[in-house]
């Protein structure tokens, strides 16, 4: 019986599997798909053995460097990525969250210089599971409960 | 390439510890020296401070050097709305050195990535004031010989107290420091600084009582209860009397013990400890001056 797939396929490009649901369009966000002149399709609360539910991005024509992926894995750490050529799965990859965090996410200090003025947030990762991170400004440390998303 | 400046008190290594020390000795004897003449330093106070800014500017007229800059941002263009961002890169064209406080944390980290010239953190917000832990560690020094061994008691405001915390890193480079901490629940020290001591296998006593324990003390040292750091001025009422310290709970400290505070006081120390000779928190500001003297001598590479 031939598989049917709920995000059709893609002839060339990058497939982004096992994202959270609830971080689908944080990720559309982090890797800027949304000024993407590429075909973009995703789907959400799909069906998923290891999740319960997941969330799928396919984006064609377009492959990433693994510094600009890894940028997802603070909301998507199981993120499973697919390289596709010609409908053929050519490279698996997955996220790993960096050393070092550059904008994507807030200081949770509101007396932090990068939350009074236009400052690119810095963070240094002191902690992957759970997330510490600590700002390379005023120094205090955000905690993945307190992660807050630009 | 960027300046070297001095930030946070972990930008500095135990060698530039050490040497700071030395050349705060060096000015103490031989206060008048003019290396920084011809040189203007700019001090930009965007938030009030009396002694800090005092100290610097006294330190920059003995060196020789020429002051420019504001004590209040009232009276910078910051009240007609101009960023941090900008200030600084037109007083870095101006000056040689940027010495500054700003009510926001990080903003002096901020402002180092922003200036060409060498930046000196004067208090940003209630993260890092490393001139004040430069010259409570010269006190230390010269009230007790050695930075080793040194057995601390920090009273008061352990939570948001930044010159405890400075100071706890700072002594964390040298031998075997034994802390004692006594604050009321609500002012304990984080645990991210209890959790590092633990990691580096630093002997440390939490106590809620501040009784004859004191007596084993090397260095008391007191900290005010910061009004302004609370956000609930009921909380701040419930906590500010309860650690003051008084001339009869000194009677049988060691004789080479020392009190310091970073000043201003409030009451947290009686007056009637003033003229006991283990008071020695104004000498502590005098010292101040000299710590902040080598702290230039050395970021401008004139010593």
């Amino acid at each position: 019986m031939q598989k049917h797939l709920k995000v059709s396929a893609i002839k060339d490009g990058t497939v982004i599997d096992h994202i959270p649901t609830k971080a689908l369009f944080k990720v559309i966000k982090i890797l800027n798909l949304e000024n993407c002149s590429q075909m973009v399709t995703f789907g959400n609360n799909l069906d998923s053995k290891a999740m319960g539910t997941k969330a799928i991005i396919k984006i064609a024509n377009r492959y990433f460097a693994d510094e600009e992926l890894n940028k997802i894995a603070l909301v998507a750490p199981h993120a499973k990525l697919n390289i596709i050529r010609n409908y053929e799965v050519i490279e698996k990859k997955v996220v790993e969250i960096p050393k070092e965090i550059k904008g994507i996410v807030r200081c949770f200090n509101p007396k932090c210089i990068s939350n009074g003025e236009q400052v690119t947030t810095r963070f240094e990762i002191l902690s992957v599971k759970p997330i510490a991170m600590k700002c390379y400004y005023c120094e205090k440390i955000t905690n993945e409960n307190e992660m807050m998303f630009f | 390439m960027q300046a070297k400046s001095l930030i946070s008190i972990t930008d500095f290594t135990k060698g530039e510890y050490l040497k700071i020390m030395h050349l705060a000795e060096d000015f103490e004897a031989n206060p008048n020296q003019k290396l920084l003449q011809g040189k203007v330093i700019a001090t930009l106070f965007f938030e009030p401070s009396t002694r800090t800014r005092l100290s610097f500017e006294t330190a920059i007229n003995r060196l020789g050097g020429k002051i420019i800059g504001f004590s209040d941002s009232s009276s910078s263009s910051v009240s007609k709305g101009e960023t941090l961002h900008d200030t600084i890169r037109m007083v870095s064209n101006y000056a040689d050195m940027i010495i500054m406080r700003h009510p926001l944390e990080g903003s002096a980290r901020y402002a180092a990535e922003i200036s060409n010239v060498p930046v000196i953190n004067a208090g940003d917000g209630a993260n890092q004031h490393p001139s004040q832990t430069l010259l409570d560690m010269y006190s230390i020094l010269k009230t007790q010989g050695r930075l080793d061994n040194i057995n601390l008691f920090l009273v008061g405001d352990l939570k948001y107290g930044r010159t405890v915390h400075s100071l706890i890193m700072a002594l964390l480079q040298f031998e075997n420091p034994i802390f004692n901490f006594i604050a009321p629940p609500e002012l304990a020290l984080p645990n991210e600084y209890k959790i590092h001591l633990t990691e580096k296998g630093i002997r440390y006593f939490e106590h809620a009582e501040f009784t004859d324990i004191i007596n084993a003390a090397d260095i008391i040292y007191m900290t005010r209860v910061q009004k302004e750091r609370f956000i609930d001025p009921v909380e701040y009422e419930k906590v500010k009397n309860i650690y003051i310290l008084r001339n009869e709970m000194l009677r049988n400290t060691k004789s080479t013990m020392k009190i310091l505070h970073p000043l201003p006081r409030i009451n947290e120390i009686h007056t009637d400890v003033d003229s006991n000779p283990k008071a020695y928190y104004f000498t502590q500001a005098k010292n101040g001056v000299f710590t902040r003297m080598a702290i230039i001598a050395h970021l401008l590479n004139l010593k």
